[in-house]
């Protein structure tokens, strides 16, 4: 039978070596003609350097001029990046003095406030009405007023001062509290940020709010780490700029898919450029911003802004199209402008993706100023990086989980608060001090450990002799890594050695001897198959000028080795995982947990334990790429075997199928297009990694930008991130493509 | 009987394609259903012409796709219709602008949809007031005046649910109270009980009985359900593929219908509560005869069965002054009731 079936197989391929309209035929040919050139000629194998077109010297002059001398009629490039710059800055500013530098409220000048105010006003009372408004615009001027409180107190207890001399001796005691306050007041305006006890309950009593007891106690222990391990003062550096960076990504993305779902000259110049954005890796984001802005927080904000905003894009232009059909009438026939059906029915009616999509945004936003620690950006990041490059590496667990634990906090609270807003249920009748439990415990908390923050130092900062772990236990930590990474490298070095020398640099030299002819020429009778000459076009143009002429082959070969190396693993370890919690709930309720975990982590965070483990080199890289980006794999193979029709499997075994056949004859062929957009974005978030593991070396496009960074050179940064997201959207094209066929044949959708 | 016409569609084609409206004109206005097939074009509404009279409820039926629910959004423009007129009160509605159109929807017009449209964000007497808040009223008086529809469609209680929590004929009466909240001129209603269950679908329709009944608005109801139509309408509209076959009243359309379409729809109808004694009674021709207890030729036959069955001789039927107008015969009725042909 087996004979048979072998036969078969080999009759069959020998059908196709020989059918001239057969891809495996058309492949072959253009391997043994492109192999062939590539002995005839040398330039058919790999492409001369004077053969390479000076693009990546045209945008870094292209960058220079528009740095020195652009001008927009009425005044310069620069001055117009600095204008942004500034406007960015005020915002940050505040958020500074207000989470870790400590700042008078005056500092900040009213009209400031009162903007705020107002803009804050009116987004509240289009989106809840004048009741909530009302609550926010309160709100902003009892932050402002706490925040003056020790003027208040000051200016009291002076004018109390002045009264002793008639005061009876019996009040002499109450008269020592006045003087008592008035130092503490004025001891307290020199440092006078949040404190972090009001933050870390702060955030509890909204994770109560949002979610329950399980939550708030969740949400306590992880920003209580952030200050019991000495890391509050980074960790809110990191913070200021995630929230700073959020409304400006959110409402940007926000305004950018209201126009796209409005405008079809809109959708077609957007969406393509988001297509493009997606598939560009964090890392390239970072060189144009610094040769325009230079180092240092703004710029950090600009990269992160511009990359968060995307996601909210299109969760906006996905929430408007998704809402229903009936809704979106029932608005125009009340009378509705579009204004008014943007603003009450297609926008609040869709609140839960919306909220989903501002999740991301604020996921992004976290990865993207943790890795903008590489241009200056002050925070938990830039310690992270500075530990890892000095091989601290107790310190960098320590940080790293701070980032990691800060990134749970945000998720857990935005999609808790998605849930329950979009939770509609009516109330009974309740008291205002019901309704406002959450906010009243909150201000009086606020009120509480602000004045005790004025006597009790350690309520505004832990002061070092308390914390609960400091700097020597990092060092303990430390060498308790070492100890065990270096009993261990003795396990793994022969292990990593061998793998390296005798797998993966094999591989890499066999991909680097493919002749560049043969490469695009195979990519091309693939793209044919899979979408025509439209797709080819694409495809191979997209090789051949974005890559091949710039004289970025060799790098995009080693990133595609990289990438495809990692694949191979993700997919041997994720479908098969994907396959087993298909077939039981318990291990797919650990395995999906699990991965909404690693989705939870900031990119960067990957590097951390493959450091620990390989130090440096090409295994380092695949183990930092690999966990990041098994989870697709993982997610999509159980979505598509959930996803198969019940009466499919069922006749499968009414057939008589065994439990194995079932799952090879029947459910992996039927699911095998939803896996393979798995695969689409394991290939995607492995590109992404890639670029970021260039702190551990190769020669890939990620070191391209990596070392286009310091030098602010604009067109190697520039042309090795296209680089990257170039591959990203040739594999992109083809999968769907292709998914899109499978899909179509099978009938499913 | 020009006086009362509420609205009035002239020759009305929807088309949905690349360019409809090339499409049409190269075709001189009325493509053969060839063209469409060729050029890949669908016609949902093709070559439509009807009016509807004020205070009549006017019933578009047919099956899904036969275009009943493409003509009520081309008369409320939420789907401008490619070719034709549509008179609105007298004034030529396509010529109205976004604003004059929402000033139209705000005040003459109140759907209901299939799906019920409520705004999930909202709770019931805010998706009433809804139509009042966009129009700009203060939140006192729309509070008052949702409350009273809300208590007209018996919701009285349940102001502060959200929508997601009332049953489908709750929610539907939330979706008609909120149509009638503005006090339109015309009320459309787009299968507003095809999504609700048998015996709520009945409750809702004697609900609109009632309803109509006090309000007397101009009504245009789209089904799919011949008995819902023939138990609400004065007039019914039968669509198939984009074409309105018949438009005429429930009784002639069972009685004569124009095709053996209608006549599929028709087979099932219950007669016994749709043809009415005069329609199916046998002429005198100036005998005379006694009036002694005779039947109103207006009653539905299924009402003098018994009487008409259980006599031995024809029963003498009469008119609205009491005069004699002929009489009917125990085979005559069962001929009517049972569906014979030849009538």
């Amino acid at each position: 039978m087996s004979v048979l079936a072998s036969h078969h197989v080999v009759n069959g391929l020998m059908d196709r070596l020989v059918d001239p309209k057969s891809t495996l035929f058309q492949a072959l040919a253009v391997v043994i003609v492109g192999t062939a050139l590539g002995f005839l000629f040398d330039w058919a194998n790999v492409w001369p350097t004077a053969w390479v077109v000076p693009i990546k010297v045209w945008i870094s002059d292209l960058f220079r001029w528009l740095d020195k001398e652009a001008t927009l009629g009425l005044f310069t490039v620069k001055q117009f990046t600095r204008t942004i710059s500034w406007a960015l800055k005020q915002p940050l500013l505040w958020t500074e003095y207000l989470l870790w530098k400590g700042a008078k409220p005056h500092q900040l000048l009213p009209i400031i406030w009162i903007a705020i105010a107002t803009i804050a006003g009116i987004i509240a009372y289009n989106l809840r009405g004048p009741r909530i408004a009302m609550l926010v615009v309160a709100g902003i001027i009892g932050i402002v007023l706490v925040d003056s409180l020790p003027i208040i107190f000051g200016s009291i207890a002076k004018a109390l001062r002045v009264q002793p001399l008639m005061a009876p001796e019996a009040i002499t005691g109450i008269s020592q509290l006045p003087a008592d306050l008035l130092k503490a007041t004025m001891s307290a305006r020199k440092v006078r940020y949040v404190p972090w006890m009001t933050i870390v309950l702060g955030f509890g009593i909204l994770g109560h709010w949002v979610g329950g007891w399980r939550l708030a106690l969740t949400v306590v222990l992880c920003m209580g780490y952030l200050a019991v391990t000495g890391l509050w003062r980074e960790s809110m550096k990191t913070f200021s700029l995630v929230v700073v960076a959020v409304p400006f990504s959110a409402l940007m993305g926000l305004w950018l898919g209201v126009w796209v779902t409005r405008s079809k000259r809109a959708a077609k110049i957007i969406t393509p450029i988001f297509d493009l954005m997606q598939a560009t890796p964090h890392l390239a984001y970072l060189v144009p911003v610094v040769v325009m802005f230079g180092a240092g927080q703004v710029p950090a904000l600009i990269a992160t802004v511009i990359f968060a905003m995307p996601p909210m894009a299109r969760c906006t232009i996905l929430a408007i199209q998704t809402v229903p059909s009936d809704i979106t009438e029932s608005g125009r026939m009340s009378g509705c402008t579009p204004r008014q059906l943007l603003w009450k029915v297609q926008l609040p009616a869709s609140q839960r993706t919306l909220l989903l999509g501002l999740n991301q945004v604020i996921m992004q936003t976290l990865a993207m100023v943790v890795i903008c620690s590489l241009v200056g950006a002050q925070g938990l990041g830039h310690k992270l990086l500075f530990s890892l490059q000095q091989l601290k590496l107790g310190f960098a667990t320590m940080q790293g989980a701070a980032i990691v634990l800060m990134a749970i906090v945000l998720d857990r609270i935005t999609q808790a608060y998605a849930n329950r807003a979009s939770d509609y249920s009516h109330l009974e009748a309740k008291t205002f001090a019901q309704k406002h439990a959450h906010a009243l415990i909150f201000f009086g908390m606020m009120a509480v450990t602000i004045l005790a923050s004025f006597y009790i130092r350690d309520v505004s900062m832990l002061s070092k002799k308390n914390l609960l772990v400091d700097s020597r236990d990092a060092l303990e930590l430390d060498k308790v890594i070492k100890t065990y990474t270096f009993a261990m490298i003795d396990f793994v070095r022969p292990i990593r050695d061998f793998i390296t020398v005798h797998m993966l640099i094999p591989m890499r030299d066999f991909y680097h001897a493919i002749p560049w002819t043969v490469t695009v020429g195979v990519l091309a009778v693939l793209s044919y198959r899979m979408g025509g000459w439209t797709l080819t076009a694409l495809t191979s143009g997209l090789m051949v000028f974005v890559i091949l002429l710039v004289g970025n082959w060799q790098f995009a070969i080693t990133t595609f080795y990289f990438v495809s190396t990692a694949l191979v693993i993700c997919v041997l370890i994720g479908v098969p995982l994907g396959v087993w919690a298909a077939r039981s709930d318990r291990v797919a309720k650990i395995v999906m947990s699990g991965c909404d975990i690693l989705q939870t982590f900031p990119s960067f965070i990957y590097l951390l334990p493959a450091i620990m483990l390989f130090r440096v080199g090409e295994l380092a890289i695949i183990t930092a790429i690999v966990p990041y980006a098994t989870v697709p794999a993982i997610r999509y193979t159980y979505l598509g075997l959930k996803r198969i029709p019940a009466v499919t499997v069922e006749a499968a075994v009414a057939n008589g199928c065994t439990p194995l056949q079932k799952l090879w004859k029947v459910e992996l062929p039927v699911a095998v297009p939803e896996i393979m957009l798995g695969v689409n974005q394991t290939i995607m978030m492995g590109l992404a990694m890639t670029a970021i593991t260039a702190l551990i070396g190769g020669q890939d496009l990620g070191q391209e930008i990596y070392r286009a960074l310091p030098t602010s050179d604009a067109g190697r940064g520039v042309m090795a991130g296209l680089g990257i997201a170039t591959l990203g959207i040739i594999f992109d094209r083809l999968i769907g493509a292709w998914a899109d066929q499978r899909k179509k044949e099978l009938g499913v959708d | 009987m020009a006086d009362d016409v509420q609205i009035s569609c002239r020759n009305m084609w929807k088309v949905f394609g690349a360019d409809p409206k090339g499409f049409m004109s190269k075709h001189g206005g009325a493509p053969a259903p060839e063209a469409f097939v060729s050029e890949g074009y669908i016609g949902a509404v093709q070559d439509v012409s009807f009016d509807v009279h004020a205070g009549e409820i006017l019933i578009i039926m047919g099956l899904s796709g036969s275009g009943k629910s493409t003509v009520i959004r081309c008369i409320t423009r939420l789907n401008d219709p490619t070719t034709g007129s549509i008179m609105f009160e007298g004034s030529d509605l396509l010529a109205a602008n976004d604003q004059e159109m929402i000033e139209i929807r705000r005040h003459k017009m109140g759907m209901v949809f299939q799906n019920f449209g409520l705004l999930p964000h909202r709770d019931v007497l805010s998706n009433v007031a809804f139509p009042l808040e966009v129009q700009g009223m203060d939140l006192a008086t729309r509070h008052a005046r949702a409350q009273e529809m809300v208590d007209l469609v018996g919701l009285g209680g349940r102001e502060s649910y959200f929508p997601r929590e009332l049953s489908g004929g709750q929610q539907q009466r939330v979706g008609i109270a909120r149509s009638l909240a503005v006090e339109p001129d015309v009320w459309f209603l787009d299968e507003p009980f095809s999504a609700l269950d048998p015996l709520i679908r009945a409750e809702m329709q004697d609900e609109f009985i009632r309803l109509q009944q006090m309000l007397k608005k101009t009504i245009v109801f789209i089904t799919h359900d011949f008995e819902e139509a023939t138990k609400l309408a004065d007039r019914i509209g039968i669509m198939k593929d984009g074409r309105m076959v018949q438009l005429t009243t429930p009784e002639e359309m069972v009685l004569h219908p124009a095709d053996d379409y209608v006549a599929e729809f028709a087979r099932n109808a219950p007669r016994d509560r749709i043809v009415s004694v005069g329609a199916v009674m046998e002429k005198l021709n100036g005998k005379s005869r006694s009036t002694a207890n005779a039947i109103d030729a207006k009653a539905k036959i299924g009402e003098v069965a018994e009487q008409v069955l259980t006599a031995s001789k024809p029963v003498p039927v009469v008119d609205g002054d009491g005069k004699l107008a002929g009489q009917l015969s125990r085979e005559r009725i069962t001929k009517a009731l049972f569906g014979s042909e030849d009538l």
